[in-house]
């Protein structure tokens, strides 16, 4: 359990990311970062004022990049690998599976404005469809951390686990929800706030909103628990399949397609151990129309009373 | 070593291919006996590598990016001793780790699993920049395909090595001028290539790929210059030392039938005596 948000205060969590890499780098000169012209985007002009050999900067050329990247790896180094998620993930899907985690090589591939944070730019520059495509590969954890703090704990992790890993970070301003000495741990649920009557899972953006939603759910006398899932690859079985029996309804809220990303991945835990009735929330398999990041989660009915309006209707097939 | 030498190695790896692909069933062997001579010379004569200790940090690098050429590259590790002679015999058999194509997980002295083309020069050029943030004389060695430079994701890594001034990356084509199922001139005409490496600001070397004495010149640090990645265009032949298998495009990955493997043989046997 956590101290009251404060959802006055929102913060962009490229911030806690560059600072942590900034800090790394400082302790460890094996850490570098590889770009595609994303200095700005990616919030790496203090690492290059920093640590000004150890920012490479490929230019807009993604399958490069990612190559580039494993073969750093190979040479004993730790790359952060920073580009626009739909760029990254989209552009050099083949590079992720065979550079990466085929070879299995210790690239940090690091996922900036993901989901629908650049909004009205358009589906092109939408990333809602990288849980399901990282998710299918073998030896690829895939994280997305839902504050700067769990931003900042994930860096750190990041830098110690031996292994490619997928970091899933927004720009879309979040408030504070974990603790500052967060310890991230992968594969592990953080519980939010307990409850009895059924239970909200999300990360990334989402986390915050579906905190409201139980706050809301509370006045309208339904007890929701609350799991923050960043890892959505390797999924904590454990806190899912606890939340089933003890709650027996599971509501999944995420920016990505339904098909394939967080909620598919709660469903298949339920679906093997412990079948409920579950609704998923997500994008419902369109390409997004125009509209700012935050409001096109509100028309997909991820608005804070949308989920609470949902969970209800859920609760309704409860047996 | 001396080319003779050299020869007398490359004929005897092209042989244990042979045999090997006519007993698995399945192989490349035209691109496995087009770039045979120049992984023997690197491994020979060029690289810095050790059986004994596979991931030393200042080893050489050679990244083999024509990944479906892997017998070839099994045949030459198992010769510097990372992998047991005999095991080339399980080469595609069921839970084999020569699969085929290389991974790095599986067999020592595989450096990165290659197989979808484009790929190995982008890795070499990442291998050459930590060698140059660390300050280090080892080497990194790329080799492709020649149809394998129609992949866009080559042309990336092109810019970037140049802009990177990577002298210590030497990319190697294989330049036999037969792809899968047409020649190069008929799918999608690099040649001449290096001019365009040149206009991108290598430095381009044009090599007889079958000439041990060209092949370990042009390889040898002390030719290298400073501040340009090296680009050595082979001229090689697909399928080369069999005559009905050099330059003829059928040969791609196709298997000899009992009487071609034995006059195949014959015609290797009889090149070295």
């Amino acid at each position: 359990m956590t101290k009251a948000m404060d959802i006055t205060k929102l913060h962009d969590c490229r911030d806690a990311f560059t600072q942590a890499l900034e800090e790394l780098g400082a302790t460890n000169p094996d850490i570098v970062a590889v770009c595609n012209d994303s200095v700005g985007s990616s919030k790496l002009g203090g690492f290059r004022d920093k640590f000004p050999q150890r920012l490479i900067n490929v230019g807009i050329a993604e399958q490069n990049m990612v190559g580039v990247g494993a073969g750093l790896a190979n040479g004993g180094k730790i790359p952060f690998v920073c580009a626009a998620a739909p760029f990254l993930t989209g552009r050099a899907l083949e590079q992720i599976k065979a550079d990466v985690a085929y070879s299995e090589t210790n690239v940090k591939l690091v996922g900036i404005s993901s989901g629908m944070a650049y909004g009205e730019l358009g589906p092109t520059h939408h990333s809602i469809e990288d849980f399901a495509w990282i998710r299918a590969l073998p030896n690829i954890p895939v994280i997305a951390p839902a504050d700067r703090h769990e931003t900042a704990a994930v860096i750190r992790w990041a830098a110690t686990y031996q292994g490619g890993c997928f970091l899933r970070l927004s720009r879309v301003g979040v408030p504070d929800l974990l603790p500052e000495d967060h310890v991230f741990e992968l594969g592990t649920a953080n519980l939010l706030r307990d409850g009895t009557d059924i239970t909200l899972i999300a990360n990334g953006v989402l986390t915050h909103r579906v905190m409201i939603a139980a706050s809301l759910l509370a006045s309208r006398g339904v007890s929701a628990r609350v799991l923050n899932m960043a890892t959505v690859r390797p999924i904590d079985e454990s806190a899912i399949i606890e939340a089933a029996a003890q709650t027996g309804a599971i509501l999944t809220c995420e920016e990505h397609t339904v098909f394939g990303g967080l909620g598919s991945a709660v469903a298949e835990v339920v679906v093997d151990h412990c079948p409920i009735p579950m609704t998923r929330l997500g994008v419902p398999g369109v390409f997004a129309h125009t509209a700012s990041a935050n409001r096109l989660l509100d028309d997909f009915g991820m608005s804070p009373e949308a989920i609470a309006n949902s969970a209800v209707t859920l609760l309704q097939r409860k047996v | 070593m001396t080319p003779r030498e050299l020869r007398k190695i490359a004929n005897r790896i092209r042989r244990r291919d042979l045999q090997a692909v006519f007993e698995a069933g399945a192989g490349h062997i035209g691109g496995e006996f087009s770039v045979i001579d120049i992984l023997t010379a690197l491994y020979f004569e060029v690289l810095s590598v050790s059986a004994e200790n596979p991931t030393a940090p200042e080893r050489d690098r050679l990244v083999l990016s024509k990944g479906h050429t892997a017998l070839a590259l099994y045949i030459v590790l198992a010769e510097k001793g990372f992998l047991p002679q005999a095991e080339i015999s399980s080469f595609l058999q069921h839970k084999s780790r020569l699969n085929g194509h290389p991974n790095r997980v599986k067999l020592p002295g595989v450096e990165t699993n290659t197989g979808p083309l484009g790929h190995g020069l982008s890795v070499g050029v990442g291998m050459a920049t930590a060698a140059k943030l660390d300050g280090q004389n080892w080497r990194t060695f790329v080799i492709t395909g020649d149809g394998e430079m129609q992949e866009g994701s080559n042309w990336e890594a092109i810019m970037a090595a140049a802009h990177f001034k990577l002298d210590n990356l030497t990319l190697i084509i294989d330049h036999n001028r037969l792809q899968q199922g047409a020649p190069l001139a008929d799918t999608n005409n690099l040649a001449p290539i290096a001019p365009k490496l040149a206009a991108f600001g290598w430095d381009c070397i044009e090599i007889d790929g079958h000439d041990m004495s060209e092949i370990c010149s042009v390889l040898s640090a002390d030719t290298i210059g400073k501040g340009r990645p090296r680009c050595v265009v082979a001229h090689t032949n697909k399928g080369h030392g069999v005559s009905f298998m050099a330059d003829n495009v059928a040969w791609h990955h196709k298997v000899p039938n009992e009487e071609q493997y034995k006059q195949a043989m014959a015609e290797l046997e009889a090149a070295i005596s």
